[in-house]
């Protein structure tokens, strides 16, 4: 039985140690926001924040976490889409299929909260999220534009 | 039963398939409207509550209009497009727009009302904008004459704006809501006799508007189809023959029966099994433990080494199809005061699709129900009902919008069969069955392989004299269709080679031309791909035509534009990308430029490239502009945004993109051996939208055949050095 403190509450979770995070949240708690894409760290859709972090879920085992691991899924970014990385998202209108958008919006706000004024070079490190709609100059555009929005309140 | 391809070369890129005929069969019958006995159906059939005008436009109490909507949305933006063409001529308040899908079952018991439902080709559009503003023009009328019929004024002096109809004389005004329930009793107004606005005075339609699906898919709560969550839902992992053509020969369930949360080890097909459980991980963990005996057959033998020696062979091959022959190139490019010779090749390419196959299937015996992603409604319906059993009245298809189709979830309903064929074995429970990334890039139709070797000859003054194009490789319609080419005689093969206007036209006029095609296919399956044959053509054809130039020592732009006298529209795009990116003008040091013009899916598209290559061979692609010529722009934001998805597609493949074939098996299987562009490796784009406003052009696919060459030849400029083979990090530019 695994513990784990998920969008600010605990969850008691029955599965395997070598479950990975990114299957717990999809299929045992019902979080459905973060996505599968390629299971073996490549692509970023499954990108969660744990403690403030933006790891890759579908290669983290549910026995690598406990329940002082704050995870945050897509869910539980903001009550109502008013993060300033979703904010930016609508007014830029980036998401195209927005399949890979949950994973896109997670990396932002983790390198938001780290630098809130990014430049191109350090988007370019940080988003390395895979989009095959090619939304990436607006993703670019997007964090630019999220920068200059007032910080979320802490969460 | 025979289907005759298309004139226009375009057969299966149409989905001529068994399974649209099924459909289209049972629209045409009588029978099929009066027997509906799907559970929910009719419920369903009612769709958003609110008053019918008529097929496309519902007006709802609180003034929203509901537009119908049939086809498929992955991203392209078609939903937010066609609802602009509708709300323009209906002259609703675009704030209050909703939308509402179409199921190809409803479609059906209305005889198809609707048309058709495949989205493919970048046909979403450019082939249903005439009926879908005349649906919105019709519902305008009605509401016109229900306001003029209550205050007994001549229709001719009422207005209409942002869903109010007024009447300036009397300054009486009345809003669709209030208007509509009396407007639904009318007869519907001929829809032949309506004239539709001039495109040029559109204030809706044709402007850059925020799309209308964005919300839910920046808080995590859009449903795509592998979200989708039934009471008592089990989870399927599925492998096939990893060698296509070989087949299943057995399993050892016991090895895995006993796993926790495992139900069933199943057949699939001839070809392919599945293990369900309560969790996907649990089935594909299972199934990764499963002893599986495969007979991989005679296409274990193939490799890509085979497979080029394959296609090496039709280069210079005496039978081909000549699809153009004009003068005698051969004799033109033999007598030529000088002679230019290259080949080419591309490779097979997987799509990809951030969301991979998947599709949740419930059967019982007397209902069939899918929840899936696909590109054609009406031919997952036809899938289903096939592969159950069950007839069309008995099946329904919920469909959900993609998480990224670029030609893999069309005609090839392979997902849907296989789904079904498990959940037919779980009577009554829902089965979602969902491929790993790992089956996804092994199992997929790939674009063709193909080689091309260009011949030209020049005369004396440096004038192209004669041109001969020879192109080997592998047929989609000869895999999809195979009864639609005889002989070899696959034109589509030649995409944007074609001499008649309007969808792939050649922009070059040559003296003496030969176009020709030879047939090579192979064991591996093959599809349509984002902009497929124009977007490898457009290599071909392109960075050969640099060459060229460069042997006539000409400039590029200027000895295409000496090419282009009788091709406007080609050379109206070239000359607007050539002008937005200063072609000519200094580049910083080290960057170098490359242009490329071509045509296909009904779209004129040109591009310069602006390149540096370092020290050890490595390319940075800093800027692109793209200029494209689709007739109307709908809406040029996300006209934009497709012009950036396909440079994000092409240069990906460009760079990275590579299926190669072992044993008879692809070796790239996940993301970690078939490398996807990302963002730091993503150039500025500049989109340029020239609209001519006289033809409806494609816009998702068309710009992705100028990506590449305009980005090769730029290589070319920094390096001395044509690139002929790709991807790129195979070739040693350093």
């Amino acid at each position: 039985m695994a513990k784990l403190h998920v969008n600010g509450l605990v969850r008691e979770i029955d599965v395997e140690d070598d479950t990975p995070l990114l299957w717990v949240l999809r299929e045992q708690i019902g979080l459905t926001g973060t996505k599968y894409g390629c299971g073996v760290a490549q692509c970023g859709a499954c990108s969660v924040h744990i403690n403030g972090e933006v790891r890759r879920s579908c290669s983290i085992p549910v026995s690598a976490l406990g329940p002082n691991d704050r995870i945050v899924t897509i869910e539980g970014l903001s009550r109502d889409r008013s993060h300033p990385v979703q904010q930016a998202w609508a007014q830029v209108d980036v998401p195209q299929c927005g399949y890979c958008q949950s994973g896109q919006i997670m990396a932002a706000a983790a390198l938001l909260a780290k630098k809130p004024k990014p430049s191109d070079a350090d988007i370019d490190e940080a988003m390395t999220n895979i989009c095959r709609c090619g939304t990436y100059q607006r993703i670019r555009a997007a964090v630019h534009v999220a920068a200059a929005l007032p910080k979320p309140a802490q969460g | 039963m025979h289907i005759t391809p298309e004139s226009n070369g375009l057969a299966a890129a149409s989905d001529p398939t068994r399974r649209d005929f099924i459909v289209r069969s049972a629209a045409a019958g009588s029978a099929l409207a009066l027997g509906w006995t799907l559970p929910g159906e009719a419920a369903a059939q009612a769709g958003l509550a609110g008053t019918e005008l008529n097929i496309w436009v519902v007006v709802q109490p609180d003034d929203a209009c509901v537009i119908r909507i049939a086809r498929s949305e992955m991203g392209q933006g078609t939903l937010t497009g066609l609802a602009q063409l509708v709300a323009e001529e209906l002259e609703c308040d675009w704030a209050k727009v909703r939308t509402e899908q179409i199921s190809p079952q409803r479609n059906l018991a209305a005889q198809r009302a609707w048309g058709e439902m495949g989205t493919g080709g970048s046909r979403g559009i450019r082939t249903s904008h005439d009926y879908v503003r005349r649906g919105g023009a019709a519902a305008r009328l009605l509401l016109l004459q229900a306001a003029a019929d209550d205050w007994k004024v001549p229709v001719a002096e009422l207005r209409t704006r942002s869903g109010v109809v007024t009447h300036a004389a009397s300054g009486r005004s009345a809003r669709y809501g209030q208007l509509a329930g009396a407007a639904a009793k009318l007869p519907a107004p001929d829809l032949k006799a309506i004239t539709l606005k001039n495109p040029r005075s559109w204030t809706v339609a044709g402007q850059p508007l925020k799309r209308l699906d964005t919300g839910d898919k920046l808080d995590g709560s859009k449903r795509y189809a592998i979200d989708v969550r039934l009471p008592g839902m089990l989870s399927a992992a599925i492998k096939a023959c990893p060698v296509f053509g070989g087949k299943l020969v057995g399993f050892d369930a016991a090895k895995v029966g006993t796993r926790r949360g495992v139900r069933g080890v199943v057949r699939v097909n001839d070809h392919t099994v599945a293990v369900v459980a309560d969790t996907w991980w649990r089935a594909r963990t299972a199934l990764d433990a499963l002893p599986i005996q495969w007979d991989e057959g005679a296409g274990a033998a193939q490799s890509s080494a085979t497979i080029a020696a394959h296609l090496r062979g039709g280069l210079d091959a005496d039978n081909a199809f000549a699809q153009r022959s004009e003068g005698d190139a051969r004799q033109a490019i033999a007598g030529a005061a000088r002679k230019v010779e290259a080949v080419y090749s591309t490779p097979f390419l997987a799509h990809a699709t951030m969301e991979p196959m998947n599709c949740t299937a419930r059967i019982t015996a007397d209902v069939g129900e899918v929840w899936v992603p696909t590109q054609n409604a009406e031919a997952s319906y036809a899938a289903l009902s096939e592969e159950s059993g069950l007839p069309l009245t008995r099946c329904a298809v919920h469909r959900l919008d993609l998480g990224g189709g670029f030609g893999r979830r069309g005609g090839n309903q392979d997902y849907v069969r296989q789904a079904v064929s498990v959940a037919k074995q779980f009577p009554g429970v829902p089965v979602q069955l969902i491929w790993s990334r790992e089956e996804d890039q092994s199992q997929d139709f790939y674009r063709p392989i193909s080689m091309c070797k260009l011949s030209a000859g020049l005369d004396a003054s440096g004038a192209l004299t004669g041109l001969h194009v020879r192109v080997s490789g592998q047929s989609i319609n000869a895999y999809v269709a195979p009864q639609t080419v005889i002989d070899g005689k696959d034109r589509r093969q030649l995409q944007g080679f074609w001499s008649e206007p309007g969808d792939a036209q050649l922009g070059y006029s040559v003296p003496n031309l030969l176009v020709e095609y030879a047939m090579r296919n192979t064991h591996v399956p093959v599809g349509p791909w984002r902009g497929v044959n124009t977007n490898q053509n457009g290599v071909y054809m392109e960075c050969f035509i640099d060459e060229v130039a460069r042997a006539a020592g000409s400039d590029p732009l200027a000895f295409r534009r000496t090419l282009m006298g009788k091709h406007p529209k080609h050379l109206a795009v070239l000359n607007a990308a050539a002008e937005r990116a200063g072609w000519g003008q200094p580049l910083p040091a080290g960057r170098h430029r490359g242009i490329a013009q071509f045509m296909g899916y009904g779209s004129y598209s040109a591009a310069v490239a602006e390149v540096s290559v370092n020290a050890r061979g490595e390319v940075t692609v800093h800027r692109m502009v793209l200029a494209l010529d689709c007739g109307h722009a709908v809406n040029p934001d996300q006209i934009a945004a497709q012009v950036e998805g396909s440079v994000a597609y092409g240069l990906s493949a460009a760079l990275h993109g590579e299926i190669t074939i072992d044993k008879g098996r692809v070796v790239e299987r996940n993301f970690d051996s078939y490398p996807i562009l990302r963002l730091a490796e993503f150039p500025k784009v500049e989109t340029v939208i020239v609209p001519s406003y006289d033809f409806w052009g494609g816009v998702g696919e068309p710009t992705i055949c100028v990506v590449t060459p305009s980005v090769l030849n730029a290589i070319h400029a920094a390096t001395g050095k044509p690139v002929r083979s790709l991807p790129l990090k195979h070739v040693k530019l350093a």
